[in-house]
């Protein structure tokens, strides 16, 4: 199923497409009031967007030096090409230290990787600490926002979840009642755990360190009770010097939720007491984007879900639609880049507004990057039959002036005399949910032309 | 081929020619009239308080508004009625009783709430996430604009761990509605000296 189809399904309980469009704006919103407060926004913007490109532009040359730094400090360093080698470094470290039991936090990497089902697989249990995360792990669904895991989800949705997991009260969907309940469920898996994983932010090249971002305090508590600590990072997350976090730390909780910044900016370079810090730094296909000077933007993202929050596609159709682990423009375009047969419709699940690439904070040209991968969706034939007929028909009537003219005056002529049943038919897949504006007894040509007279 | 080479070579194989210049980061940046109630109200807007110390020591502050607590422990210095020692167990599990910690912080951040927490004191990082309530003591005149001037404050030449606290924790992924407390301490104060 393509993201139309699964868009279909999203829509067809109205109300709740309506509050979830509701919810997502009201977050753009604060977002909106955050960067409005600053005057440098514009200028933090353009330093951001600069330093990615400059990393990215000698990426190997930062990936050595992080790792001869990360190393000088006792951190241990893994390189792992694809999902499965991450995986597979993963399993090797818990089994070796006989851990049975992992906490995580959020890290979209291990969501892409499918480390969870693996780990299950070889008889780990793998816990997702952050409170979205957990709510839908228990739901056995993927999280449909990359900041917010669970918003698609009513509370009573989680007050009937946690009833059946945590067994909660009866019908008390009080988030205050259920965040408590979630807290002493989850202390009691953090205090057993054996080992924990953590995604990471931002990797510095100059110290050698990783900083993770949470609200919840979930990545600490993790990292600092076992004495395992496993951090699962793509290449793309370096960053040269410390001090560019100056310009990234005030962006990035701005952008997502409007906070001024995450309760805890937290900055590893030290196990803890007699314990090991490992970093993965994962590839799996991000090499590949660098080549293509149309997409190489997209491994700037630092995953704020501003673009995802702004995108009138995405409000209306919900995360799990995309069918990709990141949803939303920027899923859009790094899924395409990814896989584009699998992903083909992914780029057309886009209005072209550019909201997406004004909101982001590094300023990835994110409809531009989507309206290149449509062309490449039609280059590689994997366009849809029906869309792709139409478009030959009306590029072909657009090309011929006359034909253009005539068209449109029988159109004019003959549209609004037509019954609804056949001008609204199957067929017609632009008139679902849409109606036709008035037809206007003259086209702008012919009123141009009158006037001129 | 290790992996680490295959990634390396894959890299450079498709590398831009030219490669990007590096911009300096000291843009020009918001300053605060009066630092110490921006500090204030940021950090009140994500769920914690600031205050002054006057007339007091930390000791008679801590007396005065913590009343009941069981379990008191502090890796800052200027604090000394602890009713245990955060540092004497071996493994952090045990500070999961502790009811308020009192800890240092070596600067505040006025344009978000933050105080940077540094301490190579302070044994388990841990104490900071399962302390019910948190106490950070900053000196008065550690206090700065905007995260700029915070990290020309901050080194890491040597292994270690540090963390920004902004507030206590908190979550908002029940419907965006905010609930203070999720996994770490349900109360945060920062507490000038």
């Amino acid at each position: 199923m393509g993201h139309p189809e699964k868009a279909a399904e999203f829509i067809a309980d109205d109300e709740r497409m309506h509050w979830h469009d509701k919810a997502l704006w009201f977050v753009r919103k604060k977002r909106d009031v955050a960067a409005h407060g600053l005057d440098e926004w514009e200028e933090l913007r353009r330093v951001a967007s600069e330093i990615k490109t400059h990393t990215i532009s000698k990426l190997d040359h930062y990936l050595e030096e992080f790792e001869k730094n990360a190393k000088e400090k006792g951190l241990h360093v893994h390189w792992a090409k694809d999902a499965q080698e991450h995986n597979e470094i993963v399993l090797k470290l818990l089994l070796s230290r006989g851990a049975k039991k992992l906490v995580k936090s959020k890290s979209m990497l291990t969501e892409e990787c499918h480390l969870n089902p693996f780990l299950e697989k070889n008889g780990i249990e793998v816990v997702d600490t952050d409170l979205g995360e957990r709510i839908v792990q228990l739901r056995k669904e993927a999280p449909s926002h990359i900041v917010l895991p669970a918003i698609h989800l009513k509370k009573e949705d989680v007050g009937k979840t946690f009833e059946k997991f945590l067994k909660t009260e009866k019908d008390n969907c009080d988030p205050t009642y259920l965040t408590r309940e979630a807290r002493k469920h989850l202390r009691e898996k953090f205090l057993n755990a054996d080992a924990s994983l953590t995604g990471v932010n931002f990797g510095i090249a100059e110290t050698g360190g990783i900083v993770v971002c949470t609200n919840e305090g979930n990545a600490d508590l993790g990292a600092s009770l076992p004495s395992l600590h496993i951090a699962s990072m793509g290449i793309e997350k370096i960053i040269p010097r410390l001090e560019d976090l100056s310009i990234f730390t005030r962006l990035l909780a701005r952008s997502a939720t409007g906070q001024p910044i995450t309760s805890y900016t937290s900055h590893f370079h030290a196990p803890v007491e007699n314990g090991e810090m490992h970093i993965i730094i994962v590839d799996n296909g991000r090499s590949n984007i660098i080549g293509n000077e149309d997409f190489v933007q997209s491994l700037n993202c630092i995953r704020c879900g501003a673009c995802i929050n702004t995108c009138p596609v995405y409000r209306r159709s919900g995360g799990h639609s995309y069918g990709y682990t990141i949803p939303g423009p920027i899923g859009s375009t790094l899924g395409a880049s990814k896989d584009l047969r699998t992903n083909k419709t992914l780029p057309f699940a886009c209005t072209l507004c550019a909201s997406c690439s004004n909101v982001c904070p590094v300023k990835i040209n994110l409809h531009n990057q989507l309206y290149k991968h449509r062309q490449s969706v039609v280059a590689a034939g994997l366009l849809d039959f029906k869309k792709h007929t139409a478009l030959k028909i009306a590029t072909w009537v657009m090309k011929h002036p006359a034909l253009m003219d005539f068209s449109g005056k029988l159109a004019r002529k003959i549209v609004p005399k037509l019954p609804r049943s056949i001008l609204y038919s199957k067929a017609n897949i632009w008139g679902k949910k849409r109606e036709l504006p008035e037809f206007p007894k003259n086209s702008f040509k012919e009123l141009y032309k009158a006037r001129k007279k | 081929m290790s992996s680490r080479e295959y990634i390396l070579n894959n890299i450079k194989k498709n590398l831009p020619s030219k490669s990007a210049e590096l911009p300096e980061t000291n843009i020009p940046h918001t300053y605060y009239k009066d630092k110490n109630e921006k500090f204030s109200t940021s950090l009140s807007s994500v769920g914690g308080n600031a205050l002054w110390l006057k007339d007091q020591t930390v000791n008679e502050f801590v007396k005065e508004n913590y009343k009941n607590l069981d379990v008191i422990t502090s890796t800052c210095r200027a604090f000394t009625a602890n009713t245990i020692d955060a540092n004497q167990p071996n493994r952090p599990h045990p500070l999961e009783y502790v009811d308020l910690a009192v800890v240092d912080a070596e600067f505040a951040v006025a344009e978000n709430g933050a105080v940077w927490v540094k301490n190579s004191d302070n044994r388990h990082r841990a104490l900071y996430f399962l302390a019910k309530q948190l106490l950070i003591v900053v000196k008065k005149e550690n206090i700065v604009d905007t995260m700029h001037e915070a990290y020309e404050r901050i080194k890491f030449d040597e292994s270690g761990y540090g963390t920004f606290i902004s507030g206590p924790s908190k979550t908002a992924d029940i419907e965006q509605s905010l609930v203070i407390g999720a996994h770490g301490p349900t109360a945060a104060c920062v507490l000038f000296v």
